[in-house]
């Protein structure tokens, strides 16, 4: 009975009853749908998240330079102002920086490193936190007892401090070639790790709720694997805080891939992510090189905005309070 | 209760012996020891003797007892890079950062509250949609771009307000204070306000959430009815209920903003922790690492169980389920 | 409760009170900060520079940086042309009170050479010292020594009865798990004394009023705060929260001239850049190691547009480089001063023919704290090498994390900025770089290179007395470092001090160190 009230990040709403899934995904289906087309601002949100997606996807295509190969930067193009000022180049629409590096083409890459590392991280943490959490709950027990211990002691320690000893111990640990090429995944791990445990707690609270439930002992009785039982009976009812819970974390891991590496501990300036490049650019903040830290904040703050605000919507949608 | 109590406790003292665990096999194992502390023309034999000397050479679970022993006691050794104390420098830090953080939550309730009730009382109006878009954007904003642009605007185009350190300070004991002196307050209000963008978004969403709830309550309803001025109602009744769990995240926070305040305390040179903890990243100084980690987990740790205790305390019925739940989560 | 509190308050007031009394107050905004209050414990330029202020040496720099006297008063080499007989200054004092004297000397050259010392380099022909009399020292070489007065110039000298006090003869051990009390305290005869100290915060200086010589400057107290990024720290200056600061980025410079309560002092710094290479067998990645032979570093030097990086990266500022010593240092020539001439194709056959394999992957070593703009050049010079085919992979970090990887071969190619300090001579690079890693020879041929004809010339020199003969030994042997490309020098680096109004004299030195007891704030 306890066991109800368990979470308490709580929120997002309670877990469905379960009804039968196609009809209850139809539903979701038509009202999300409605709402979505309600809400200019998801609607606002989503086209630019898809524009930076795309741009980001095709920038090998589309960019005038590869910014990660060192043998294409020409020092001679150095600090030239985006094209609109009386000193600007074509193909520099944005400018360059002091390595003669094009800023829109160092944006897009950058920007492909961020959602890349956001959306691997989430999807990290997701795999992680609901296996574990449905572990935890449909076992219950001393498995039970072993993951959510390590699931507070993580918790009780900031998010960010985790994150920062992890990459912080990989990157000095790890030989200058392998660091360079590991970079990326050290980010994604250490971004995930801190970041399961809010999964495995909405799924073990769900799990051991269905577990008790007739379905779930028949199913046993009639020897049903216990992971197909979790996998078609338990995780479809805690898909929707998971899924907005995934939502908003994917705009705060991107926001954290860009705070490791603004503090120097993220992506090398040799593969700018949009975090690196602002740590760069605002060494020049005085020197009237603006242009190299302001368009990749900008674009930053974009790609965040969209993703809270779709998740933002996401959130009022499907919570049935608020309709 | 007296159950509940030491469950509680038992929880927190285990996870902050799992914390030093973590910390002290980055202490042990990431980067050897010896190398970091030995000159460049040491000797094979001053390595060994060094290693020796340390207890490196002894088993794993007594190095872990013996750190943990020193910890409680408040001792990390010695800083690699400063050659100090490792206690004694945090300890210099701590009220810097605690002023920070202290300044930061005033300004997130002062401005987030009134900011939460306005969008909930008039729900759907224009004003409020503004704020409410305004909240996403102020949680979307990384807090070193806000601290960035505040220098940008505040210190180097208008030139108000000081772009670094904590101006000049009064020690009262062993605490420095900045909260005396103009030059001190000045210095304060930048990474202040920096460190309080997302907090003020937080408070202001839960402020909302809250107040819509307790606006459909029948005391409230029936306060209108008696003729209470709707102002009143608002500002009085309803918010007075709304204000516990608001103290609660506010309690709860103030171990996260310690931690993120090493992101504006970077951008500031504000002279805290946090700046101490980034350069002892940078300078692989392991000490200071490890101490900082284990500080910070204790100052969440305690607040989550003081918070727990509490409404354990107010609401016996909460007793047996917060045990189950373990520590609450940031 | 309320007394307690009343306590406070007048506590707090009457700290105010104390420094608002303090007029003229220099607000020092250094790039980094120092390591220790302890010279010897951390053997780098800066610190002992700043240390300077508080501590002194027997000799020292005037402002033409011509050596004279400073505790010691004259001195004289003995007939056995190995001792030197030091007369000291009568009537110094240290700080805490206590006289300087002979056994002073004795315990701090006894501290600073000792085998647990980083600085023991910067002593390199010490044997022994004895006190003749209370102000009479001897200190023993081992051979004929021309540059004793030089490497003096930076040894600063303890009380001995202080650090018997206070445990602190010997210098600092980590090991031990205590501080060391000289890491934390001071006590020197120098202009100024330390008054508080907050690592990476704050050290605060304030004045000698007991100094036993005449002073040049006017200050009452010097704050130094580190500010590690370059725009704060432009930031600081212009809204006048720090008044000098001995690093003004390069790239804020026409920024900060522009600025109407900005003073920007430059000039070209004796520290001259340079590029070495490894000499061992293999590469850290376990390929066989290229850069043994000739070809390959003219190939590698051939293919770095040096004129570019002076524009560009070092906005015209730095001073293009043939020779690995800039020419005020003794023993340079313009002879050696020339330039390789900037030809990729010339880079790109050399390689070919060596047999260098297209794509040669390589760890190229910079630091993010080091020189002026280092990250920058070394970017661009990892993009020009990257051009004739090869793939450096740059690994740059804080000296801190990437000096152990010099030292123990742990990289291949490196960086290294190298000013002669504080011997201002040939001899210093010669000595500390490009001799034999042996004994305190060649304590920075982090390559592993070893070229007996060097070591012979250099070991001449070190013992020749005649100053003609010594610098002709010296050019000679900076020859075959030319010759062989053991490392390869681009730039004296540009040097940049930014004060506000409210500094009236800053004399900029070439050696980069600010020397405060020179400096004026306007009254």
């Amino acid at each position: 009975m306890a066991d109800l009230t368990m979470t308490t990040e709580d929120s997002t709403p309670a877990p469905l009853l379960p009804v039968r899934k196609s009809r209850l995904a139809a539903m979701r289906e038509s009202d999300l749908a409605f709402s979505f087309r309600s809400h200019p601002s998801a609607i606002f949100a989503a086209c630019l998240l898809a524009l930076v997606a795309l741009t980001a996807l095709f920038a090998p295509w589309i960019t005038p330079q590869d910014p990660y190969d060192l043998a294409a930067l020409e020092l001679w193009n150095a600090e030239i102002p985006p094209i609109w000022n009386v000193d600007g180049q074509w193909p520099y629409l944005l400018g360059t920086d002091t390595q003669g590096r094009d800023i829109l083409s160092a944006i897009l890459y950058g920007s492909r490193i961020s959602l890349i590392i956001g959306f691997a991280s989430v999807m990290v943490a997701l795999a992680v936190g609901l296996s574990l959490g449905l572990v935890a709950g449909y076992f219950g027990g001393w498995i039970d007892n072993v993951i959510m211990r390590l699931g507070d002691v993580l918790l009780s320690m900031p998010f960010i401090l985790i994150a920062i000893l992890i990459t912080a111990v990989a990157t000095a640990s790890l030989p200058t070639g392998l660091k360079d090429v590991l970079a990326a995944p050290i980010l994604i791990f250490a971004i995930a790790v801190p970041s399961w445990v809010q999964y495995a707690r909405t799924v073990r609270a769900s799990a051991m709720v269905e577990r008790k439930k007739e379905y779930v002992q028949a199913a046993r009785l009639i020897r049903v694997r216990s992971w197909r039982i979790m996998l078609h009976h338990i995780l479809p009812n805690c898909l929707t805080p998971i899924l907005v819970a995934a939502t908003l974390n994917f705009g705060l891991a991107i926001l954290s891939e860009a705070t490791l590496s603004f503090l120097g501990v993220g992506m090398p300036p040799d593969q700018p992510s949009l975090g690196t490049l602002i740590r760069i650019g605002n060494q020049y903040l005085f020197s009237g090189l603006w242009w190299i830290v302001v368009f990749p904040a900008v674009q930053l703050c974009l790609i965040v905005l969209s993703v809270n605000m779709i998740g933002d919507w996401l959130r009022d949608a499907l919570n049935p309070k608020l309709r | 209760m007296l159950a509940f109590l030491i469950k509680r406790g038992a929880n927190a003292v285990f996870v902050m012996l799992a914390v030093a665990l973590l910390a002290f096999t980055i202490f042990r194992f990431f980067g050897d020891p010896v190398e970091m502390m030995v000159n460049e023309q040491a000797t094979q034999e001053d390595r060994a003797e060094l290693r020796e000397r340390l207890g490196l050479n002894d088993g794993f679970v007594t190095q872990y007892t013996r750190f943990v022993t020193n910890a409680v006691q408040g001792d990390f050794g010695i800083s690699y890079r400063n050659q100090q104390d490792v206690m004694v420098l945090i300890g210099e830090r701590f009220p810097a950062t605690f002023e920070l953080v202290l300044v930061a939550t005033v300004i997130s309730l002062v401005v987030g509250i009134p900011l939460g009730v306005i969008t909930a009382v008039h729900r759907n109006s224009r004003l409020a949609n503004a704020l409410q878009l305004g909240s996403i954007v102020g949680v979307s904003l990384p807090s070193f771009v806000v601290g960035i642009m505040l220098i940008l605007a505040f210190s180097v185009s208008l030139g108000w307000l000081p772009a670094f350190g904590r101006g000049e300070t009064v020690d009262i004991g062993w605490w420095s204070t900045g909260l005396l002196t103009p030059s001190g307050r000045a210095a304060l209000v930048l990474p202040a306000i920096s460190l309080s963008t997302f907090q003020i978004t937080l408070v202001m969403r839960l402020v909302r959430a809250e107040m819509l709830e307790v606006l459909r309550t029948d005391y409230v309803k029936f306060a209108r009815a008696r003729g209470v001025p709707v102002g009143r109602v608002t500002w009085v009744h309803a918010l007075r209920n709304c204000l516990m769990p608001v103290i609660t995240l506010t309690g709860m926070q103030i171990g996260n903003l310690i931690a993120f305040a090493l992101v504006t305390e970077t951008v500031f040179q504000w002279p805290g922790m946090g700046l101490l903890f980034i350069q002892a990243v940078t300078f692989v100084d392991i000490p200071v690492m490890a101490a900082y980690l284990m500080l910070v987990s204790f100052i969440f740790v305690a607040l989550n169980t003081v918070v727990d205790v509490t409404y354990a305390w107010v609401d016996p019925r909460l007793r047996d389920d917060a045990a189950k739940a373990g520590g609450a989560n940031g | 409760m309320t007394i307690r509190h009343l306590l406070m308050a007048s506590a707090a007031v009457a700290t105010l009170a104390g420094t608002a009394s303090a007029e003229n107050v220099l607000k020092w905004g250094a790039n980094r900060d120092i390591g220790s209050l302890d010279p010897y414990s951390y053997g780098d330029s800066f610190t002992i520079n700043v240390l300077n202020h508080v501590y002194e040496g027997l000799v020292r720099y005037d402002a033409d940086l011509k050596i004279e006297p400073a505790l010691a008063e004259s001195w004289e080499i003995l007939e056995d042309q190995v001792t030197w007989r030091f007369k000291l200054r009568e009537g110094v004092t240290f700080h805490d009170g206590a006289p300087f004297t002979a056994a002073d000397v004795v315990a701090s050259l006894e501290r600073v050479s000792h085998e647990t010392s980083p600085l023991k380099g910067n002593l390199p022909a010490y044997v022994s010292s004895a006190v003749v009399d209370d102000l009479t020292v001897d200190i023993t070489l081992n051979g004929t020594y021309p540059l004793l007065l030089n490497d003096l110039t930076n040894i600063h000298i303890f009380d001995k009865e202080w650090m018997e006090a206070n445990d602190s003869l010997l210098p600092t051990d980590i090991g031990s798990g205590t501080e060391g009390f000289a890491t934390y305290n001071a006590n020197g005869t120098g202009p100024f004394i330390v008054e508080s100290r907050q690592p990476d915060a704050k050290t605060v200086f304030v004045v000698n009023p007991d100094w036993w010589d005449e002073p040049k400057h006017n200050l009452d107290r010097i704050d130094l705060t580190p500010v590690t990024s370059a725009a704060t720290r432009v930031a600081a200056l212009l809204s006048g929260e720090i008044n000098f600061t001995n690093d003004a980025p390069v790239q804020d410079l026409p920024r900060l001239a522009a600025a109407p309560n900005v003073k920007v002092l430059e000039g070209v710094d004796l520290r001259t850049v340079m590029i070495g290479f490894p000499f061992r067998d293999t590469l850290v990645s376990g390929e066989p190691n290229p850069f043994k032979e000739k070809a390959v570093r003219e190939a590698l030097y051939k293919a770095i547009d040096l004129e570019l990086i002076h524009e560009k990266v070092m906005r015209g500022k730095s001073r293009v480089a043939g020779a690995t010593v800039a020419p005020p240092i003794p023993g340079y020539v313009e002879a050696l001063d020339t330039l390789p001439g900037y030809d990729p194709e010339a880079s790109k056959a050399l390689l070919a023919e060596a047999g260098v394999p297209e794509g040669l992957e390589f760890e190229f070593n910079c630091l993010s704290d080091g020189l002026v703009n280092e990250e920058q050049f070394c970017q661009a010079i990892a993009s020009m090498w990257s051009r004739i085919g090869l793939a450096p992979k740059l690994d740059v970090a804080p000296r801190a994390v990437q000096t152990p990887k010099r030292t123990q071969g742990k990289t291949d190619i490196y960086t290294l900025g190298w000013a002669t300090l504080p011997m201002l001579d040939a001899y210093s690079p010669l000595l500390q770089i490009f001799h034999s890693k042996e004994g305190n020879s060649g304590v920075f041929n982090w390559g592993g290179w070893s070229y007996p004809e060097l070591d012979g010339l250099i070991q001449q020199a070190g013992m020749e007395l005649d100053v003609d003969k010594r610098l002709a030994l010296e050019t000679q042997a900076l020859g075959i470092v030319k010759d062989e490309m053991i490392m390869i020098p681009l730039h004296q680096q540009p040097m940049a001090w930014a004060v506000t109004d409210e500094v009236a004299e800053m004399p900029l030195f070439p050696d980069n160190k600010p020397r405060l007891w020179f400096a004026q704030v306007a009254e």
